[in-house]
């Protein structure tokens, strides 16, 4: 009988990918992902997140929902290290679409090109899309 | 479950997880804390208020594991652990500390 704080072994790592391709408000896409993320960090698997299309305005720095009566949960992206998800992958093409670049976001992150992200896709077990 | 503290009555879900973040004082949390039978001391104190600065900053209740590795870096080893903390917060450290501080249940606790 094992006790509460006794943790049990990681067993079989899967690659899991979480991908974004929504702007954070206006769909619950966003928020959805996030909060699956943190709940899936717990099972030790290799976890990642890439941020393509509207998807890398979650990541946006001075985010103010003020207006719009919603919840700002951009601060929790900068939670997700203390959860050992630590690559973010933000696709380049579609920052400099947007005319963004990379210190406009609020976490540290791996930006890549659309070939390189594609690739790295197709490593993963599991591709999850929000 | 509505939870009276400072001769006031304050909102909580069935879960009594207080409803109203802002509605939060330490007296409510010792009222939480004497409804469960339990007695805050300092070190429960500790935990709590750590929890509301995390909250803070990053705008979610930590799951358990991650409140653990934090309040390492932050206390030290000895109180960096789920031993110390299980002993403090015996329903969980997560659940029970954050429903003392005021906080939602966190992410990921069934």
């Amino acid at each position: 009988m094992s006790e509460p704080w006794e943790e049990e072994g990681p067993g079989t790592i899967k690659k899991f990918m979480y991908v974004n391709r929504k702007a954070p408000y206006g769909t619950i896409y966003a928020l959805e992902s996030l909060e699956v993320v943190l709940i899936a960090a717990a099972f030790e698997q290799d976890v990642s997140m890439a941020f393509l299309d509207d998807g890398v305005y979650q990541l946006k720095k001075g985010q103010d929902t003020k207006g719009i009566g919603q919840k700002n949960f951009s601060p929790t992206y900068r939670a997700l290290e203390g959860y050992d998800v630590e690559k973010l992958y933000v696709e380049a093409e579609s920052l400099a679409d947007r005319g963004l670049s990379e210190d406009d976001l609020l976490v540290p992150v791996e930006v890549m090109s659309r070939e390189a992200l594609a690739e790295l896709m197709n490593e993963q077990d599991v591709i999850l899309s929000f | 479950m509505p939870i009276e503290a400072n001769g006031k009555m304050y909102e909580t879900d069935e879960e009594g997880y207080l409803a109203d973040l802002n509605d939060w004082n330490p007296e409510l949390a010792a009222a939480m804390a004497k409804a469960d039978g339990a007695d805050l001391d300092e070190n429960h104190w500790e935990v709590i208020n750590f929890l509301r600065e995390y909250y803070e900053e990053y705008q979610i209740a930590p799951a358990v594991r991650v409140l653990t590795k934090a309040i390492g870096k932050k206390l030290g080893p000895d109180k960096g652990n789920s031993k110390y903390l299980y002993e403090l917060f015996p329903y969980g450290p997560a659940k029970q500390a954050c429903k003392y501080a005021g906080l939602p249940k966190p992410t990921g606790c069934v």
